[in-house]
């Protein structure tokens, strides 16, 4: 008898498809063409830049944009035919400030809990739960108006976080936070998407603030997909040594060409790919025949930024990226 | 399991397993929410005062009508006339109330809170409007009910609160056309802006700067004119349904009595359906 174990994100498999997915606006500008992606449930970072098609993406998930060709499916679900469902199940983080300051957090996030459909109680009692989960429980009958920034960050995950959703999107989250409260942010969504089990779509034009948080990034740029893959999958592969000696890098480079691997000058070091263990080895032999003094040697991980950047000419590859992810 | 016991405040995320109501209880607790928000409740001091301001000056109006009635036997008015004679205050509760309902959360941008949540487009202004209309008639229904009261414990004898009640319900409806008209053009005239005063002054702007056209058709016109000349306004189009359903005094209105009912029917009409279109365009 097999012990069966329940996943942790529920038993969806794919947590948002998208496919050929098109958004035209009547002003003419394309904001997504003909985007085809799957994620699997878990922590999924969305980036680009700034007008890349992360916020039009959203709002078609959410079933407040009708696409112009192709469809998408949120857990499971087509935001256009079920649209009250989708939004039952999802909890929205708007990127731009949308708390009204009059209001009390406790009051407001009660009456948004209701509006989700939550009984009047249980409405109370989870915005005070879900107030109390993003720190602010001591402050929740203060008015919203004499909030900082950080906290109105924080209610508004809040709300978004009240109904209990099996998904969260967060647009743009760490906006207008200074350092401590960004990292605060992200260890906050990051609880969100381990212990709370709620999978969670993150969307920043940030990679290096989303990447040490999600199991999974999708990059789209000018409305298309880029990259999407596993982070375990873009890291592991992809770490190098750097190997520093104050003199004859280009024998070392030539030598090492020699024994099979494949050098690249990375300013004074060389970048070699790292195969395993015996990497090290082969490395250190090199230098040691060729009586080189040896600066430095460590393994580098490879920033997924750079990797987006490698993407970038080659879109593409996109289709095969794509069967990754699932 | 010992550990997680010593942090006593942090119990851990639960997971919400209990009924997810639908549509239409959402739009309810709009509903129930904006009602509140149109009276200041669950709100500071400064937004309480102005509408329990209007509501103390009507009761106070409806006392006078007691005392007089009480005191000379005779009625100052109908309870029809009671509603005209506020008008004015209704305009002033409206230039406060509809802002406070629609331009506060253009401003705050809590829209995108709402619209992605399990409640359609039309929900929003659908329950704002039903919230306005019931605040207004709450203001007058209730003075109304007031003066009832007022004079039942006045009366003679018991058939005479019979056709005193004959006498109210009729008003009680005429003060929801009072309510459905007021509301709905000035939710829609707020809608239109996200700044608080501004919204003010021109939902006082849609009620007044019609009312001098009224005097100068009626003065100068010719008969038709003048019977036609109520149209205009909406203060005096809702009169008009008055003179020609609930027999209030007024200037006459020939044969048009009929259109004055048509227009207010098309006003309330169009001015919602503007307000849907409004709320289609907003925030998507």
């Amino acid at each position: 008898m097999p012990v069966l174990v329940r996943p942790p994100y529920g038993e969806q498999v794919t947590l948002i498809a998208t496919e050929s997915l098109t958004m035209r606006y009547a002003n003419g500008v394309t904001a997504l063409s003909e985007l085809t992606v799957g994620v699997a449930p878990g922590i999924v970072g969305l980036v680009g830049a700034n007008g890349a098609g992360k916020s039009t993406l959203i709002k078609i998930l959410l079933g407040l944009l009708p696409p112009t060709s192709g469809r998408a499916t949120v857990l499971g679900l087509d935001p256009v035919a079920q649209t009250e469902q989708v939004r039952s199940r999802v909890g929205y983080m708007p990127e731009h400030d949308c708390l009204p300051p009059d209001l009390v957090a406790a009051e407001l996030v009660t009456h948004l809990a209701r509006i989700s459909g939550l009984p009047r109680t249980a409405a109370r009692e989870r915005a005070s739960e879900a107030l109390r989960h993003v720190g602010l429980y001591e402050e929740r009958y203060r008015q919203i108006g004499g909030y900082s920034t950080g906290m109105r960050q924080r209610v508004k995950l809040a709300q978004a976080l009240v109904h209990d959703p099996d998904l969260l999107m967060l647009d743009e989250p760490t906006n207008g936070l200074d350092p401590a409260g960004r990292e605060a942010m992200l260890a906050l969504i990051h609880r969100i998407g381990t212990e709370f089990g709620i999978s969670v779509l993150v969307c920043s034009h940030l990679l290096g603030e989303v990447e040490r948080i999600c199991d999974s990034l999708v990059a789209i740029d000018a409305g298309r997909l880029l990259r999407a893959a596993e982070v375990s999958a873009m890291t592991t592969a992809r770490d190098v040594l750097a190997v520093e000696v104050t003199e004859g890098v280009d024998g070392l480079a030539a030598r090492l060409r020699e024994l099979g691997l494949d050098p690249q000058p990375d300013g004074r070091a060389l970048l070699v790919p790292l195969a395993g263990e015996e990497t090290y080895d082969v490395v250190l032999a090199a230098v040691a025949d060729l009586d080189l003094p040896l600066h430095r040697l460590d393994q580098r991980r490879h920033r997924i930024s750079e990797l987006f950047r490698e993407a970038r000419p080659a879109p593409e590859q996109t289709g095969q990226e794509v069967a990754g992810v699932h | 399991m010992s550990t997680e016991q010593s942090v006593i405040h942090d119990i851990g995320y639960q997971r919400y397993a209990g009924v997810r109501l639908g549509r239409g209880y959402a739009f309810r607790a709009l509903y129930g929410h904006s009602l509140r928000t149109a009276f200041g409740l669950g709100r500071g001091v400064l937004a309480k005062i102005f509408p329990w301001f209007v509501a103390g000056v009507i009761t106070i109006f409806a006392a006078v009508f007691i005392v007089i009635r009480t005191q000379t036997g005779e009625a100052v008015g109908s309870y029809e006339e009671f509603a005209d004679g506020n008008g004015l205050l209704l305009i002033m509760f409206c230039a406060t109330v509809a802002p406070e309902l629609v331009s506060r959360d253009l401003r705050s941008g809590v829209l995108a809170l709402y619209f992605s949540r399990p409640i359609e487009r039309e929900d929003y202004p659908l329950a704002k409007l039903a919230a306005l209309v019931t605040a207004l008639w709450l203001l007058l229904a209730g003075a109304q009910t007031l003066i009832f009261a007022g004079a039942a414990f006045s009366v003679d004898r018991l058939g005479a609160v019979g056709d005193e009640l004959l006498d109210l319900l009729p008003a009680l409806a005429y003060s929801a056309i009072y309510a459905a008209v007021f509301g709905s053009l000035s939710l829609l005239v707020a809608s239109l802006a996200s700044r608080r005063a501004v919204a003010a002054a021109v939902v006082v702007a849609a009620f007044l700067v019609p009312t001098p056209v009224v005097g100068v058709l009626s003065l100068t016109g010719s008969e038709t004119a003048q019977h036609l000349a109520g149209l205009v306004s909406p203060m005096t189009v809702v009169h008009g349904v008055g003179e020609w359903l609930f027999d209030v005094e007024g200037a006459g209105l020939g044969a048009f009595g009929p259109l004055y009912g048509v227009t207010v029917l098309a006003l309330v009409f169009a001015c919602t359906v503007a307000l849907l279109l409004r709320y289609r365009k907003v925030a998507s």
